[in-house]
């Protein structure tokens, strides 16, 4: 009795391996060719552009998404990992801009056909264009772009006397958090947030973390953190470390808009999901309608008051992975996928603004975000982090040595990094 | 348990006769039988061990970065030299020793606590008891890390409010905000979940222990103190040493609970966490490699320390003597 049950449960085990290893190996199933879509996280946008360019193929592909890590560094790694090992697979990706250039370099993505490139580019803004390409050439395709802005209470900000229609500089927030006892949510944890922050600053003083990005050849690259700029972006980073509440050197873009939207913080400076997530968060009751009435938001705070500030540049920009079976179908889906009325319903389910100018004139987008030509604005000033290869690297080491920020030393700290970067692309020390 | 024993004396006795041919073809096929009991284990263990094991000390010698496979090239040891020469590495392995320490300290107590617990409840609830304590074993380390990591969060976390009675915890108390409140909540967790482990293996120590020596030192007078000490310690060295062992060589390789936690973030990274980090952040293959050669020779120094410094026998503990 016992033995036959073994043996039925070993002739079972057999059958499953050989139908897994069938359904693993087995002849290309029938229908469209499957283009594996590797998206970023959201609220599922990315899976219904999937299906609406699906059908819209007329049966000429089928795009299939999986979702990548919760943090850009990982989405990278995941995905550089399998495209060193030479992964078919790989059809379209949503890549981080500051990746770009290193999946560039290494030759991970399929040359942008010239005739995508330029319809893919008309009309989007500028800064997008430039995070979407390295060394001067459209390496990927743009698909949303996405900045930073000053997020305020607007009862707040009145009681503490400070105008918001004109520029306001980071001096001012913290001097009125100071004054209304409050804090100002910036992401102070040890992630690529820091690096997003800090490139913000220095770019908004005039300054770059890197000045020469010297390609092919890493000890060449050379470093602008010993500059003015740079100091005085430290110093901004460790005085607002003192008025970023008891969790600063913790605290991300999701815990820094529950803490907004909570009332703990009187400024934020965050990407505009935070405005669908108060809106959600008012449907299901966690949130007050007063809070969200209560919502203001303007350019992000400027360095010196004579100069703009240079928000952060975010977003995403599709990339077509080189080992692709499929790259002609994949630029084709991707043509789909960042048509301006995907970006538009994008923008309106996700609250993950468009690429394409036109977008944030719409209608329909200004009724759901007010705040659009801000947005808008701001991507037209707004600053990309240091295109290099290296970006991993660099925001690592930058990482290391500004966390945490309540504890910057201004005048060393950027030296340091200067010396800590270039040793680390010497590959002459650890991260 | 009898076969096992007959066998070993007939196995022991072979060696004393050489000469006789009939002993020596019972030895020979023992042994063949010995090949082929173990040898698809040996084949499988050196698969996949001994190759991932060797490729890595070869990857150690050479620059080589995943996106840049043009500059590969020989380095022969200087990656070591990188290493061994940059404070970051001992820093880790400052942390990784310090953790190592404090929870195998601390597991070691607690576990035989929690042993002697299993040993003497009633029979009754016994089976139940055993099954609640090895819950924490059974847990995922990257969940306990993350249950851990919301219970101490400062927006999510309960401990805050109901330990602030303690002194140096108030509700804005944040735990991953300093090296040691870093440390401290990665310890508590690694210690929560891998006690059941130790307390397992010293179970089987103390069911080892024979009865018949415990009632003669009753019979003597002697104190449960006495007892514990003079009979029960002695008598289940071996597992003490074993569960030690194990779990020493299971702390140092600390990732996870570090990973999720604090991301390395005030200079709570591990020796594993830095191998990480240099291999598959930073994709430098030759410069991970040379980290987890480290990580590899630190765990058989260990290793070897423990054997030959403790005499530790591990054939002991599984009660083949």
């Amino acid at each position: 009795m016992r033995r036959t049950r073994w043996r039925r449960g070993l002739a079972a085990g057999a059958a499953a391996v050989a139908l897994a290893a069938l359904a693993g190996c087995g002849g290309a199933p029938a229908g469209p060719p499957v283009l594996n879509w590797y998206t970023n996280p959201d609220d599922g946008g990315q899976a219904a552009i999937a299906a609406r360019c699906t059908e819209a193929s007329g049966g000429q592909y089928r795009i299939a998404t999986s979702v990548l890590p919760r943090q850009s560094g990982e989405q990278r790694q995941q995905l550089i990992r399998r495209l060193a090992a030479n992964d078919s697979s790989i059809d379209i990706m949503s890549i981080d801009p500051p990746y770009i250039p290193e999946f560039a370099e290494a030759g991970f993505l399929a040359p942008v056909p010239p005739e995508v490139g330029q319809r893919t580019t008309e009309g989007v803004v500028n800064s997008a264009v430039e995070g979407a390409s390295w060394n001067g050439e459209l390496v990927t395709v743009p698909f949303w772009a996405n900045t930073q802005l000053l997020w305020y209470r607007q009862s707040m900000a009145e009681a503490a006397g400070l105008d918001m229609t004109g520029p306001v500089t980071w001096d001012q927030l913290i001097e009125a958090a100071q004054a209304q006892d409050s804090t100002i949510a910036v992401q102070g944890t040890r992630a690529e947030s820091l690096t997003v922050w800090l490139n913000a600053l220095v770019e908004s003083g005039g300054g770059e973390i890197i000045t020469d990005p010297s390609p092919g050849n890493p000890e060449g690259v050379q470093l602008g953190l010993d500059t003015p700029a740079a100091e005085k972006a430290a110093e901004i980073m460790r005085d607002a470390s003192a008025v970023g509440g008891p969790g600063f050197s913790t605290s991300s873009e999701d815990e820094n808009s529950n803490a907004f939207q909570g009332g703990n913080a009187m400024f934020q400076m965050n990407w505009p999901f935070v405005w669908g997530k108060a809106k959600g968060g008012v449907e299901d009751g966690s949130v007050e309608q007063s809070i969200l009435d209560d919502f203001g938001w303007a350019v992000y705070p400027q360095v010196d008051a004579a100069d703009p500030a240079a928000p952060p540049y975010g977003g995403i920009n599709l990339g077509i992975g080189a080992f692709s079976p499929n790259v002609d179908l994949a630029y084709a889906a991707a043509e789909c996928i960042v048509s301006e009325e995907n970006q538009k319903d994008y923008f309106l389910t996700n609250g993950n603004p468009a690429a394409k100018e036109s977008v944030f004139t719409d209608p329909e987008v200004l009724e759901e975000f007010p705040m659009a030509p801000v947005i808008e604005q701001s991507l037209q000033q707004a600053k990309p982090r240091p295109q290099t290869p290296y970006y991993s690297e660099v925001s690592e080491s930058i990482q290391r040595n500004y966390h945490p920020t309540a504890g910057i030393d201004p005048p060393t700290v950027g030296p340091a990094t200067a010396e800590l970067i270039r040793a680390v692309l010497a590959k002459e020390e650890l991260l | 348990m009898t076969t096992t024993s007959e066998r070993t004396g007939t196995g022991g006795a072979t060696p004393a006769a050489p000469a006789g041919t009939g002993t020596s073809d019972k030895a020979r096929s023992e042994q063949r039988l010995g090949w082929m009991l173990a040898g698809p284990a040996f084949a499988i263990m050196l698969l996949v061990t001994a190759y991932p094991i060797a490729q890595a000390v070869w990857y150690s010698l050479f620059n080589y970065r995943l996106t840049d496979p043009d500059s590969y090239a020989f380095v022969g040891l200087n990656n070591y030299a990188v290493i061994l020469s940059d404070s970051i590495w001992w820093t880790s392995f400052g942390v990784t020793a310090f953790i190592t320490v404090v929870t195998v300290a601390v597991e070691l107590v607690l576990g035989f606590l929690l042993a002697l617990v299993m040993m003497n409840a009633l029979k009754a609830i016994r089976p139940v008891l055993r099954a609640a304590i090895l819950i924490p074993y059974a847990v995922i380390t990257v969940v306990s890390a993350f249950a851990w990591q919301y219970a101490f969060a400062l927006d999510s976390g309960f401990v805050n409010s109901w330990f602030s009675w303690l002194p140096g915890v108030a509700a804005d108390t944040d735990w991953f905000g300093g090296t040691w409140t870093s440390l401290l909540v990665i310890c508590l967790a690694e210690i929560w979940k891998t006690t059941p482990f130790i307390s397992l293996l010293l179970l089987a120590g103390l069911a080892q222990v024979p009865d018949v020596l415990q009632e003669a030192a009753r019979v003597d007078g002697a104190t449960w103190w006495q007892r514990m000490r003079k009979v029960t310690l002695p008598n289940m060295k071996a597992a003490i040493m074993v569960a030690l062992l194990f779990r020493t060589l299971d702390a140092f390789r600390v990732f996870d609970t570090v990973f999720v936690m604090t991301n390395g973030a005030n200079s709570t990274e591990t020796v594993s966490f830095l191998a990480y980090r240099q291999t598959i952040a930073r994709l430098e293959i030759g410069l991970g490699s040379a980290v987890s050669v480290l990580l590899f020779l630190s765990v058989v120094i260990i290793c070897v320390g423990f054997i030959k410094g403790f005499k530790v026998d591990l054939s002991q503990a599984r009660g083949e003597k």
